[in-house]
């Protein structure tokens, strides 16, 4: 008889990731909230790190989702995929959030993270053959019952059907096709015998978010659990120095006052009793080094990496002689954008809980691995003692890749041998994020006589976040997390010379939804409309014109479906328009602001605009996804901005860091262009280009030109 | 010991005057779906009702509540059934979904007094409420469907 862990064993051999775990009926599957403290005392039992899908004997499958749900749709997108293959509504299936494990490993980013857009790009083949696999297997199994050739028999509704009617239920036949060895080669469905995937099929966790019983990290209660808040230095990269608990310790539910690695936490019966004693702790802070940085100290440091250092650039595109041409005539811009906050409107936080030498926490991560470790050092475990339960996240948006909210609740839960949730104020959480680092790009650029490109050259200089994730993956080559938007310049110009100039800022930093594509199209574009402008030409003309010798068709096609989308050149009186084109993520998207001014102030009416993303999973998560991305565009576009006087962030609250609200959300107006090309990312493309279609609208407007966000530095907004 | 009246039942707790009615709900009744985002009133994650009308329970100390009725999400209805439950299904509004019991607190209190919400009622009901998801226009659309599953429902 196959034990399940030889099973493993083997379908990890023969698979690469294959499974099918057998459960027995009434064998709940997963840490639902009720299941945790059991499984606690037997963390092996739920869920077993290699597993993708697991079908009960009772027909009960299990989907194991190794994405991060953060909003994007991924447990419907991912478990629409797997439905499809075994002929299941998705609906059916049972998902639940994978465990950190290396069999979750992101094919297209090297680690177990949600991030770059890559979950349908990455799961598309990945997610598709696991399924086909199983159903091959359950058909086997079936085959083998009947004695009949598996070509004759089709599957339906969680059952394999032969060709004189009589069916077997995945359920039946889960044993068997356990015991099977996986299938040399499986196809996956093509697209024309789709049920599910390309429908606009609603979400599967809807309804947990309509009636409030979706689990955050905020939500998770364990009994005897502590509340915790954390001090951390307002100063960014400071340290304690020494605290005087005296006025906290004695203070209405206290229990504990300790410090940690990242700060002073006071532990409490409840969370508001630990918030209001941890305000009354007197800390003595060691600033570090930051204790004079400004963000005009940070600005100036970039302009003078720029103008003494540009020697030191990484050329990742160098066609023609650049330089030549622009050393004869060239029109010259430089580019800036600020350091923004990500906002998650969950306040990061993590609940930790200790069990013997073992330490789990419950946090919304989007790195399973990198959360599992971090447990590991806070608590001084080995890696196998630390288990990592990933909840439902109140937004990501790229915050959660960081790990720094996990050691503090870590190190107190195991201080005091009890679950502690540690939850970070609002204040807390944009005074310490990992900002998405300040970027200044000087753009140059010749045209010829007749209006046409000659020569582009776009130089970035800024942070490379991945030298801090990765430190040996960019010691090649350029970190290709500071190229995107940029190092893919479609347009038609001989001589084309990108760079990047690497500039540290001394604080953290880190990727933030669409990441480099938008600072790298802000710039690009806002910089083509100008060499619109200088040639004499219509900024969309000028666009379409310099498409010519490109190859991919999917530029000039989304260029001017989105013109024709936004009515291009025909605004009503007193509005006015600019566009903006990317590539990012695979997808092909091109969007039009619409905007008036209003007492000097920019109104944006609307937004319009045409993207190919090419083969969609569910057309209304697109759709979501596109408006979302939007609208985050706007918030940036419009105010965003992080400031730092003395190394301490100026911003703490909404008031300051303004967010879109419904009353200042304008009209979308958006086409998807129908496709069967291989699937393009879709939750971050369409941040990037609401900036320069704005500010290229405003030029429009004012002939002003906004060369540095946000808008609102300018008093446009 | 502070007496509330919570989604139709009087409950006993014991918390100082000055706690906000959010981390009472949350931490001492374990009424999890009303969310804090901001402590200060800013983002509307943390709206109930407050005897029928939406307040931020984050600004609301329990003190001052008395026996007012208080109504969470999990009040709205035991099945979903709500119809702005009923029309956040039908438009599969929420991403994220951490704004969106505050979201469907203000729109069933914009609903329950306003039959027909014009574009502008809704604008000056929801502009509390935050949604960092951006899924504004599927909540405006839901409001209108809200309020006609309303009527219909009489």
């Amino acid at each position: 008889m196959n034990t399940r862990r030889d099973f493993l064993k083997s379908s990890a051999v023969a698979g690469g990731g294959l499974l099918i775990a057998i459960q027995l009926p009434g064998c709940a599957p997963g840490p639902a909230p009720a299941a945790k403290a059991a499984a606690l005392g037997n963390p092996t039992a739920p869920v077993q790190a290699g597993a993708w899908l697991r079908i009960g004997t009772d027909g009960g499958i299990t989907f194991l989702v190794d994405k991060s749900e953060m909003g994007q749709g991924v447990y419907t997108s991912l478990t629409t995929l797997v439905a499809e293959e075994l002929d299941v509504p998705a609906e059916s299936i049972h998902f639940e959030a994978a465990p950190p494990g290396d069999v979750y490993v992101n094919g297209l980013l090297g680690g177990q993270i949600t991030g770059g857009s890559t979950s349908v790009r990455e799961g598309w083949d990945k997610i598709r053959k696991t399924g086909a696999e199983v159903r091959a297997r359950l058909v086997q199994a079936a085959a083998d019952h009947w004695k009949v050739d598996a070509a004759t028999l089709r599957t339906e509704n969680a059952a394999v059907l032969n060709s004189d009617g009589t069916r077997l239920t995945y359920g039946q036949l889960a044993t068997a096709a356990a015991a099977l060895p996986a299938p040399a080669t499986v196809t996956p469905k093509a697209a024309s015998a789709f049920t599910q995937v390309g429908k606009p099929m609603k979400r599967l966790d809807t309804p947990l978010k309509v009636n409030g019983t979706a689990s955050y990290g905020i939500d998770q209660r364990f009994p005897n659990m502590l509340f915790g808040a954390l001090a951390q230095s307002p100063v960014l990269g400071g340290n304690v120095k020494s605290f005087d608990d005296s006025s906290a310790k004695g203070m209405p539910g206290v229990q504990k006052i300790l410090q940690t690695s990242t700060g002073v936490v006071v532990l409490a019966d409840s969370w508001w009793q630990a918030r209001k004693a941890r305000d009354a702790l007197d800390i003595q802070w060691d600033a570090g080094p930051n204790a004079q940085m400004s963000n005009a100290s940070i600005s100036a440091g970039l302009a003078d990496a720029l103008a003494k250092r540009s020697k030191d650039a990484k050329v990742a595109r160098n066609e023609g002689d650049a330089d030549a041409v622009l050393a004869k005539k060239k029109i010259e811009a430089v580019y800036e954008q600020p350091l923004l906050a990500h906002a998650t409107l969950e306040p990061q936080n993590c609940t930790a809980v200790p069990d013997g030498d073992s330490m789990h926490i419950y946090a919304p991560t989007q790195v399973q691995q990198a959360a599992q470790g971090a447990v590991a050092k806070a608590a001084g475990i080995p890696l196998e003692k630390a288990f990592v339960h990933t909840t439902y996240l109140g937004g990501g948006f790229g915050r959660r890749l960081e790990v720094d909210f996990i050691p503090a609740a870590v190190e107190a839960a195991k201080a005091v041998n009890r679950p502690v949730k540690m939850l970070w104020t609002r204040e807390d959480d944009t005074t310490h994020d990992y900002y998405r680092p300040p970027y200044r790009h000087r753009c140059s650029a010749a045209l010829t006589s007749d209006g046409k490109l000659a020569a582009w050259k776009f130089e970035i200089c800024g942070p490379s976040i991945t030298s801090r994730w990765a430190p040996a993956a960019v010691e090649k080559q350029i970190d290709p997390f500071v190229l995107e938007a940029a190092e893919n310049y479609p347009y038609d110009a001989e001589n084309v010379h990108v760079s990047f100039l690497q500039h540290e800022i001394g604080i953290n930093v880190g990727y933030m939804r669409s990441v480099s594509h938008a600072t790298n199209c802000f710039a690009a574009e806002c910089f083509m409309d100008e060499l619109a402008y200088a040639a004499g030409k219509d900024p969309y003309e000028f666009r379409h014109a310099m498409l010519e010798k490109q190859t991919e068709p999917r530029w000039r096609q989304v260029l001017e479906r989105a013109a024709a989308r936004a009515g291009w050149g025909k605004a009503p009186a007193g509005r006015f328009q600019g566009i903006a084109l990317m590539e990012g993520y695979d997808t092909y998207l091109s969007l039009v602001a619409e905007i008036s001014l209003e007492n000097g102030k920019v109104r944006v009416h609307k937004i319009s605009g045409a993207v190919d993303l090419g083969q969609m999973v569910n057309p209304s998560i697109v759709d979501a996804q596109i408006r979302g991305g939007i609208l985050f565009g706007l918030s940036t576009a419009l105010w965003g901005d992080i400031t730092i006087d003395k190394g301490v962030v100026q911003q703490k609250t909404f008031d300051t860091y303004r967010l879109v609200r419904m009353n200042e959300a304008p009209e979308v107006d958006v086409e998807i262009i129908a496709s069967t090309a291989k699937p393009g990312g879709i939750g971050e493309p369409s941040v990037a280009l609401v900036a320069p279609a704005i500010c290229n609208a405003i030029y429009a407007a004012t002939k002003r030109r906004v060369r540095s966000l946000p808008i609102a530095k300018h008093g446009f907004a | 010991m502070i007496t509330l009246n919570v989604n139709g039942k009087a409950v006993e707790v014991d918390a100082a005057a000055d706690t906000p009615l959010l981390w009472v709900l949350r931490d001492t009744l374990g009424l999890q779906g009303t969310k804090f985002g901001c402590g200060v009133g800013l983002c509307g994650a943390c709206t109930v009702h407050l005897a029928g009308s939406p307040v931020r329970s984050c600004q609301t100390p329990v003190g001052v509540v008395g026996d007012n009725a208080i109504t969470t999400v999990e009040g709205l209805s035991t099945d979903s059934s709500h119809p702005v439950q009923r029309a956040w299904l039908e438009i599969d509004v929420p991403q994220c979904g951490y704004c969106q019991s505050g979201q469907i607190m203000s729109a069933a209190a914009l609903i329950a007094n306003n039959k027909a919400p014009t574009n502008e009622d809704i604008d000056d009901a929801m502009k509390g409420n935050i949604c960092r998801c951006g899924t504004y226009d599927r909540i405006r659309t839901a409001i209108k469907r809200a309020a006609d599953l309303a009527g219909g429902a009489k």
